[in-house]
């Protein structure tokens, strides 16, 4: 038996997006096992849904995050809705939907960017954030900001979108699907891509599903599982299936966040044919009473959202179990048996995004 | 597969030129929406104090008294909660963004 040594890893890393700890245990360069510590981001959001009211909170519960913010901001004016029993017009269901999808986009371009920036591809990392910019400024001439948009309400979404500007998505996504195909492909074929990611970090599908992982992860397992297909806002009328993979290593993960993205441009030009016309916000009155959970799909995976409230204007209890938290032990998992030059990669296939862990 | 398609892309980059902007030699472009800072209409406003209640982060202070309204600049979200709740609609969002300062003082504004 070789010597056992505990290197640490974080909470500063240049791969990390944003601070995590492990202590990873070696045997020469083998890992095998990492302790994790998680708490570096902890601002406790979640207390403050009872000094801040249910209608201000929206705004922080945007800012938990700020690569999934839209979808955060979403799922919680949806648990809301729940609650009240509001009923959201279509338009602005539509408009949610085109939105959460664009998030979608934005997100997994961040992460191949990074992926790439992991194994020192820097120059594919530059053009896929490039590409990646196209997307922010389609979401400044939207909302008004790049990267927390300040648009979904209860009740509905505050800014509209015109036609000239829904045709206008359009054109560019179709120019950003022609680019992204370079792109990809040199994801997805080239040798050096390959040698870093075919084959590392394998989590077989009892894992994934005895662990609990959700999104991309599992997804690149052979789990079939996507909040996406309970048709919650606008998916129930367009036509989607999950993207699954079944060998369950990083390349694997890597060609289902892929896949993602091009069925992301689909959804969006798919919701632009079908949107109705008519109102974009209801007005509702009185405070949540009750207690309501809710699932919906972010760019990670599965979120859940709970919410409790007592008929004043502030909240009992907020909760959000965001998909990073789920995707750890099976990132622990992965870790165990890789080498030491893998752990970059492995860490960031599971698309950390830690400031959701740990509100 | 192509060969050489990363050694295309380069290159092609190379003769473009960069996509970045020389900032702040040129500036920003913004859009019709673009969310900056908050500037306030003093004659339409009445200092009801709705902006005060709503506001996420408590960066508006109003005073009905001395007729003064005061916002701290480098606390404000620009989430635009003010401009929807103000009755006389005398808040809007400006497309530029509160410039740096050395100073931490709040911006006051009289209706004397």
């Amino acid at each position: 038996m070789g010597k056992r040594t505990i290197i640490p890893f974080g909470p500063q890393h240049p791969v990390l997006p944003e601070p995590i700890h492990l202590d990873l245990v070696l045997e020469d360069e083998t890992v095998v096992g990492a302790i994790p510590r998680i708490g570096y981001i902890h601002r406790g959001l979640e207390k403050l849904v009872e000094k801040k009211d249910f209608q201000q909170y929206t705004y922080v519960a945007e800012r938990i995050c700020g690569i999934c913010s839209f979808m955060h901001g979403m799922g919680y004016c949806m648990t809301i809705e729940k609650i009240m029993q509001i009923e959201v017009p279509a338009r602005a269901e539509f408009l949610r939907t085109i939105w959460a999808e664009l998030s979608r986009m934005h997100s997994h371009l961040l992460w191949l960017g990074l992926t790439a920036d992991a194994f020192g591809f820097e120059s594919l990392f530059m053009h896929t954030w490039r590409l990646r910019e196209k997307v922010l400024d389609i979401f400044e001439e939207t909302t008004g900001g790049r990267v927390i948009f300040s648009v979904c309400d209860i009740g509905g979404v505050k800014k509209d979108i015109d036609d000239n500007m829904l045709a206008k998505i359009v054109t560019v996504l179709t120019e950003l699907e022609q680019e992204l195909k370079t792109l990809t492909d040199v994801f997805l074929h080239d040798s050096s891509v390959k040698h870093r990611t075919c084959g590392v970090g394998v989590l077989s599908k009892q894992a994934a599903v005895a662990l609990g992982a959700v999104g991309p992860t599992a997804r690149g397992s052979g789990v079939a599982k996507d909040m996406r297909t309970y048709g919650y806002a606008a998916y129930s009328k367009l036509d989607f299936t999950p993207i699954i993979e079944q060998q369950g290593d990083a390349y694997a993960r890597m060609k289902v966040r892929i896949g993602e993205v091009f069925q992301a441009a689909r959804l969006i030009k798919a919701a632009i044919n079908l949107i109705p016309e008519g109102p974009i916000n209801v007005r509702y009155k009185g405070n949540p009473t009750g207690e309501a959970f809710l699932r919906i799909e972010q760019p990670r995976g599965t979120v859940l959202y709970y919410v409790k409230g007592n008929g004043t204007k502030f909240l009992t209890r907020f909760r959000a179990r965001t998909p990073t938290f789920a995707n750890v032990p099976a990132l622990l998992e992965t870790l165990k048996g890789s080498s030491l030059a893998d752990v970059p990669v492995l860490v960031l296939t599971i698309d950390p995004c830690i400031s959701c862990t740990e509100r | 597969m192509s060969f050489f398609s990363m050694a295309r892309l380069l290159f092609k980059s190379f003769i473009k030129g960069p996509e970045t902007i020389l900032y702040p030699l040129e500036a920003k472009p913004v859009f019709a929406k673009t969310r900056g800072k908050i500037l306030i209409d003093m004659e339409s406003c009445i200092f009801c104090g709705s902006c005060e209640r709503r506001c996420p982060v408590g960066a508006i202070k109003v005073n009905r008294a001395t007729k003064e309204w005061s916002i701290d600049r480098f606390s404000c979200i620009q989430c635009g909660y003010c401009c929807e709740v103000c009755p006389k609609k005398c808040l809007h969002i400006d497309n530029y963004y509160t410039e740096p300062s050395a100073e931490m003082k709040r911006e006051e504004y009289q209706n004397a």
